[in-house]
């Protein structure tokens, strides 16, 4: 997948502005950033607090609607769309990954990897049987019935993937997923990722950490509301190396 | 989503919150079984005083000074002059359709015999009494012709008068005395059962010339008349008024059997309809309960929102969800106060004289009340639940 330039493009912004206020001051988060994300890609999306990054995912995440710009999901134009169409599109084309887990407690993981097929409206064992597939895709097949709150912060994470995966959805968008993880957690994530990614799956990574960042194929460097710089990442991480390095599991203590 | 759906959903929240939920339901729960036992209540009572009443006959009409319009006493002016028995042998003498007429006097008194004493209510009337009062003689006899125009000191005692006042005894030809006077007790009657009938049990009688002696009246309260055919009464009704017009012109008013009993049950009605929002109120409360724990239930789970938002859950799915949450609580609750009230009202009916009657109209209307509370103020905390921004909700600690 790593020859972009024949890949269909999934996802563009042209022209992209946001502007809004907080407390009467006018904040120009972004200010016209064209972007293309193409089917299967693996992109980092990076720059320090303030840099814009956060409102580009929320964009691009069809969470939020642009100032002014286009956003071209799938060759359609999503800029001006009711938030309740977006919900929809959400829906069917972006499975979003956050840095806190966003499981819903007191909910067993297949409940909560069944939550969008759930607004998709899709039911009965049908629902059911998708939502094991995703989490066997994640390794997590012997803890379907389990709360979140009985799984270590590494596997609710990968709860929280299977969900984002369980709509086959255009986008998997991850927003800081290691940020409240132990490195080995951490990396086993990414692992996930790049696993996901290598069966086709375009994954957008909104990180600040430039060594998640390198776990990319491509990195968007973003300073002030503009895109800085957008390219290749010279020196890929493979998660899957970095875990033969580590030392066994019992060992860390 | 679906509707099913959204039903799981709410269930399961509710679930996950057992005991708040319960304490919240506790406002309707009361408010219905309050509504359901009220109702229970007046319903009852309305029954058994119109039954009793219609168990008179429909062929008496009841002759009261004064004037009075649609409701009982409403505008009425207070009667210029009262009747007495000369008017009521004046409409004996010049009504040929009635059978019999009855000046009536109530008054209270204390009664004793021995060392024991009550406070009854004398009921007053003549010989032909026994023609419209509903009593019937478990013992004696009713007082005569001669025991009124002599204003014998004579009783005749109710059923719970007689057992109170002479426990295990035959209480015939035993002296008692009623504001200090001596009488004899000719006769008593058979108990007219609990419920309101338990008023009568608790009356005595005498001639209506002992009783102007006893309390020193010069006037009789009713002249109650009694047609000889259901079908002349309103013949009688035209004599009564023609035989009564020179003394009083038109400052009486002759009242049907039939208009009484409306009349009565237009005024319980209305005490059932009060009671009835009395409780209703109650429930009012209850809902506003369930307002409150719903908001602060949505603030709880802003986060939950927000995950729900992200994965594609439109306005009508939250609003849907939590609205169904709110109506969940007040339906349950409802349920429960249904078989809390019908069970109090089964209750109050078999250990105490209150006669209650919980009809399928009140159930389906308290029912059906608590369904519009729950819909009412679930609807807000719901809207505002729908109208959270995700990013906003996702970012809520």
């Amino acid at each position: 997948m790593g020859d972009t330039g024949l890949a269909r493009v999934v996802l563009e912004t042209r022209d992209v502005s946001k502007c809004y206020y907080l407390d009467g001051v006018e904040v120009n988060a972004l200010r016209s950033v064209d972007l293309e994300i193409r089917q299967g890609e693996m992109v980092a999306i990076m720059g320090p607090s303030g840099s814009g990054k956060s409102t580009l995912m929320h964009i691009v995440g069809l969470l939020d609607r642009p100032s002014s710009g286009e956003v071209i999901l799938e060759g359609q134009d999503v800029s001006s769309l009711a938030p309740n169409e977006l919900a929809s599109l959400r829906n069917r084309h972006i499975g979003f990954v956050f840095q806190a887990f966003n499981l819903l407690s007191r909910t067993s993981a297949l409940a909560n990897v069944e939550l969008p097929l759930v607004y998709g409206g899709v039911g009965g064992s049908e629902r059911a049987r998708r939502a094991r597939e995703a989490l066997e895709r994640v390794g997590l097949a012997n803890r379907l019935g389990h709360f979140s709150s009985q799984l270590s912060g590494g596997q609710q994470q990968r709860v929280a993937i299977a969900r984002a995966l369980v709509n086959d959805p255009s986008i998997v968008l991850a927003d800081e997923p290691t940020g409240n993880l132990d490195s080995r957690s951490g990396i086993e994530v990414m692992a996930v990722l790049q696993e996901l990614n290598e069966q086709g799956i375009t994954v957008i990574l909104v990180t600040h950490d430039d060594r998640v960042a390198r776990h990319a194929e491509r990195a968007v460097h973003m300073f002030d509301g503009r895109v800085r710089e957008d390219g290749p990442v010279a020196d890929r991480i493979m998660a899957a190396d970095e875990m033969a390095s580590l030392p066994p599991e019992g060992a860390t203590g | 989503m679906n509707l099913p759906e959204s039903f799981r959903i709410a269930l399961r929240a509710l679930a996950a919150n057992k005991a708040r939920s319960l304490l919240t339901m506790l406002g309707v729960i009361i408010g219905v079984a309050a509504v359901i036992l009220l109702v229970g209540i007046g319903t009852g009572v309305q029954d058994e005083v119109t039954g009793s009443l219609e168990g008179l006959g429909s062929n008496l009409l009841f002759v009261v000074p004064g004037q009075y319009e649609g409701g009982m006493g409403g505008g009425g002016a207070p009667p210029g002059r009262r009747f007495t028995l000369d008017d009521a042998e004046t409409i004996a003498r010049r009504v040929e359709g009635a059978s019999a007429v009855v000046p009536v006097l109530q008054a209270g008194a204390a009664i004793k015999a021995g060392n024991r004493s009550m406070r009854v209510v004398v009921a007053a009337g003549n010989e032909q009494g026994t023609e419209v009062f509903t009593s019937d003689l478990a013992g004696g006899r009713h007082y005569r012709r001669g025991e009124v125009q002599a204003a014998s000191r004579v009783v005749a005692l109710g059923d719970r008068v007689a057992r109170e006042l002479f426990p295990n005894q035959d209480p015939l030809g035993k002296q008692v005395t009623l504001n200090g006077q001596r009488f004899t007790v000719i006769g008593y009657y058979q108990s007219l059962g609990g419920g309101l009938g338990g008023d009568q049990d608790s009356q005595v009688y005498i001639p209506i010339t002992t009783a102007q002696r006893l309390f020193n009246l010069n006037y009789v309260s009713t002249i109650v008349v009694k047609a000889t055919d259901a079908d002349e009464i309103e013949v009688v009704r035209r004599d009564i008024r023609r035989a009564l017009l020179p003394s009083f012109g038109d400052e009486f008013t002759v009242f049907s059997q039939e208009q009484t009993l409306g009349i009565l049950s237009d005024l319980l009605g209305t005490l059932t309809y009060m009671l009835a929002g009395i409780a209703g109120i109650s429930l009012l409360v209850g809902g506003i309960g369930i307002m409150n724990i719903m908001l602060v239930s949505v603030s709880e789970r802003t986060r939950e929102i927000g995950i729900r938002k992200a994965v594609g859950a439109r306005t009508y799915d939250i609003l849907s969800q939590f609205v169904i949450e709110a109506v969940a609580l007040s339906v349950l609750g409802g349920v429960f106060g249904i078989v809390l009230g019908w069970g109090g009202a089964e209750l109050i009916a078999q250990t105490t004289p209150v006669p209650t009657n919980v009809t399928p109209w009140a159930v389906a209307m308290s029912f059906l009340f608590a369904f519009a509370v729950g819909v009412f103020f679930g609807v807000y905390p719901a809207w505002k639940a729908s109208q959270l921004d995700p990013i906003v909700a996702l970012r809520y600690e």
